[in-house]
């Protein structure tokens, strides 16, 4: 299994924070993100044409994130197939100013910052692209992300992702790889998250908490006695 | 259940009874419930003081003491136009339970905050000094100070202490004995602090007012230790407090970088009024109609759900009086407080016991609003406060026997005491030990991001609150030979807690008396209200 680990700075630790982002440390998700690049096409009519087609398609992905968190990945990242790579990059520093950093949740900052000073290695690990994420990660000071890619063939999203995908189980697995080749305490180590989805990942860890949860994951946590955040 | 029997004897003239054959059953509180138990022949059963009588005018009992303050100037002659201050007032956490309204510092702060108005003095924060306890909300605080004063100030110049707030601490150097004094910073660059206290019991007020009210947690870990509790004796007596010891030491700190002006009150324990009232009286002298109404009030409960008894409870206010106010310099006005402290709360006994009980109610300082409480709490109420309720020496002999009543159910409020969950079902199996725990775990969760987080934005106690809870009652383990609960609803928590279990008192009172012998001496602390013990 092979996936992409960015690092933004390089310190060690014995522990880690691991943080979901859509939902646990902003307020928007991945949807939104392609809807501003569906906004943001080169000519009047793409754009319109795109809004269009991620509007109508909304019921659609609601359906398969009933399925699957994987099902709605595969199903969601076709809608970039045909988009040059070098444009969604470039673009990338201008949704996070306008979409993503207004909705970062007032509390987000003080979790983090309360984190590092408990010694915790911070690492964001989430469904969305990686080049959305990146700058976020470099706004909150995080030393690490890991994020799924799109696939691109010829400098063009194929509408694919790269595997594995970032999402559910996967997020356990990939923790605890990252543990393994980092010498992480696990049982010492924290996660965050808002969903459900990701309870796989929050029980790979000794300190879960629950944050801005939804029902079933706050019935989970109240179940196990974890924490209950609301950073909204 | 049993009735209580008519009355058969006089009336009792002092607040040490003694059973005998045809004394009347007892009631105790036994969480959100009440027992009513025979006790044996020869129990000694302790009664709190009835009320001290209410000051007659409290707005002028107020205003008197701003005006002939001890050992400062007139509040008054201390104010300038275009100065800064900071008003802390006392938390949640007392008095016990909430006394029905107008609250204490309602009236004071009415009359503090008119005054400062007056001589132009404008830039006024009113901080409530929780230190590591939880953050009061919105309503408690409306209800608290009232509401002309949270309309005026919420939410800019109202608000909870964050002692985790860094930007918002400051240190301002150490003690002679090496301890860490960190304080609030608006208090610390205020020209004039005024602090807002009641005391409910003698451990309150005096130098805990600002040096723990406002502190942060590098400053509690100074006296907030197994030591100190162990060395304090009790920590209800600050003469022979060394927590109190080290609390002064810093509170003289503070008073060294911070002009503070001190308003304490005492207020009497008229806890229990109207149809309640019958609580504060000796079993033996209830009448027809406090037989019928402690009857009805315990058919009621049996057949309500917990959670509802909890929530009526905790509706009930207490109809507490003010019995003295005195203002100005912390030491002198303290000293002036703990005496009417001393003489609402202390009955003179003679000679120890050998088996100690003692009823647990559903509050605590707490636990103020919460669902539940939690075992630990139940833990601090027995071995913490009730063991310390006494001067000169413990009401309990060496190695004696604690009886507790109280179901003990492992319930906690996730809100309010996130980190108690982990400490009891995680640490506590592990060790009792109260000093590796604070070696080992009390840093990791006071650090604890989530447990940080859920205080400063939450309504949870500080991660390392716990701990304290446990240290509490660390005096009283070492002490006591044995503990047994009567009526826990379950095994495990005694069991984590290092207790035993009975299922009614008299089977308590037997496994006691076959660890102390038959002629084990027996004796029964009524409350609450609240009473301390002068044991000769």
């Amino acid at each position: 299994m092979s996936y992409e680990l960015t690092a933004m700075t390089a310190p060690h630790s014995r522990r880690a924070a691991f943080y979901d982002v859509d939902g646990t440390l902003i307020r928007t998700n991945i949807v939104h993100a392609f809807a501003w690049y569906a906004l943001h096409q080169p000519t009047l009519m793409g754009s319109l044409r795109q809004s269009l087609s991620t509007a109508l398609s909304v019921p659609l992905f609601l359906a398969a994130d009933k399925v699957s968190r994987k099902a709605f990945n595969e199903l969601f990242y076709r809608y970039y197939k045909g988009q040059p790579e070098d444009r969604l990059v470039t673009l990338a520093g201008e949704l996070f100013e306008d979409v993503i950093k207004p909705s970062i949740f007032p509390k987000t900052y003080d979790l983090i910052e309360e984190s590092r000073r408990a010694g915790c290695e911070q690492v964001i690990i989430s469904g969305g692209l990686d080049f959305t994420v990146r700058p976020l990660a470099r706004h909150l000071g995080i030393d690490r992300f890991i994020a799924n890619r799109l696939e691109f063939a010829g400098g063009v999203a194929t509408g694919k992702l790269c595997k594995p995908f970032i999402a559910g189980a996967n997020k356990a697995t990939i923790i605890r790889d990252y543990a393994l080749a980092n010498d992480i305490d696990l049982n010492n180590s924290y996660a965050y998250s808002d969903s459900y989805s990701d309870y796989p990942m929050l029980a790979a860890v000794g300190r879960p908490a629950a944050v801005n949860p939804d029902l079933r994951l706050r019935s989970v946590a109240r179940s196990y006695d974890w924490p209950v955040l609301d950073l909204r | 259940m049993r009735a209580i029997r008519p009355r058969s004897r006089g009336a009792a003239e002092n607040n040490v009874v003694t059973i005998d054959t045809d004394s009347a059953p007892r009631v105790m509180f036994f969480g959100e419930d009440f027992l009513c138990e025979d006790l044996p022949v020869g129990t000694r059963v302790i009664y709190p003081r009835a009320p001290l009588v209410g000051l007659p005018n409290p707005r002028a009992a107020i205003r008197y003491a701003l005006n002939h303050p001890e050992g400062m100037e007139p509040l008054h002659a201390l104010l300038e136009p275009g100065m800064k201050v900071t008003v802390a007032v006392d938390d949640i956490s007392l008095p016990l339970p909430p006394m029905a309204r107008p609250d204490v510092r309602e009236t004071i702060l009415d009359i503090v905050l008119e005054m400062l108005a007056d001589h132009g003095v404008d830039d006024v924060h009113v901080i409530i000094a929780t230190s590591l306890h939880r953050r009061m909300t919105d309503s408690e605080i409306r209800r608290m100070v009232g509401d002309k004063v949270f309309d005026a100030f919420t939410p800019d110049r109202l608000y909870n202490h964050d002692a985790c707030d860094p930007e918002n601490m400051v240190t301002l150097g150490k003690t002679a004995h090496g301890e860490v004094v960190e304080t609030n910073k608006r208090a610390a660059e205020s020209d004039l602090v005024i602090y807002v206290n009641i005391n409910l019991v003698p451990m309150d007020g005096g130098h805990k007012s600002v040096g723990v009210g406002l502190c942060g947690y590098e400053s509690l870990k100074a006296h907030h230790t197994p030591k100190a509790i162990v060395d304090s004796d009790s920590f209800m007596d600050p003469r022979h407090s060394a927590l109190n010891h080290s609390v002064e030491r810093i509170g003289r700190v503070c008073d060294k970088h911070m002009k503070v002006f001190h308003i304490e009150t005492a207020l009497n324990n008229k806890m229990f009024d109207g149809p309640m009232s019958f609580l504060m009286k000796n079993e033996d002298d209830y009448t027809e109609v406090d037989r019928l109404k402690f009857q009805a009030i315990k058919w009621t409960l049996d057949k309500t759900p917990r959670a509802l008894r909890r929530e009526v409870f905790m509706r009930v206010p207490a109809a507490y009086e003010l019995i003295a106010v005195h203002a100005g310099a912390t030491e002198p006005v303290h000293e002036k407080i703990l005496a009417k402290c001393f003489d609402q709360y202390c009955i003179p006994v003679e000679g120890q016991a050998d088996i100690l009980i003692s009823g647990i109610p559903y509050i605590s300082p707490y636990n103020v609003n919460s669902k539940a409480l939690n075992p630990l709490l139940v833990q601090v109420m027995a071995l913490g406060y009730f063991f310390h309720m006494y001067r000169n020496k413990p009401l309990l002999k060496k190695n004696g026997v604690m009886i507790v009543a109280h179901p003990c159910s492992d319930q906690f409020d996730p809100i309010h005491h996130p980190s108690y969950i982990e400490f009891f079902h995680r640490l506590l199996p592990e060790t009792r030990d109260a000093y590796v725990l604070e070696k080992k775990y009390q840093d990791e969760f006071a650090h604890n991001p989530s447990y940080v987080e859920m205080y400063r934005h939450g309504n949870a106690y500080h991660g390392a609150h716990p701990f304290y809870m446990w240290y509490w009652g660390q005096a009283g383990r070492e002490h006591c030979g044995k503990v047994i609960v009567v009526g826990s609803d379950n095994a495990t928590v005694p069991e984590l807690l290092g207790w035993e279990r009975a299922e009614t008192l008299s089977e308590a009172i037997a496994m006691g008396r076959s660890y102390m012998g038959r002629s084990a001496q027996i004796t029964m602390l009524h409350h609450p209200p609240i009473l301390m013990t002068d044991v000769a």
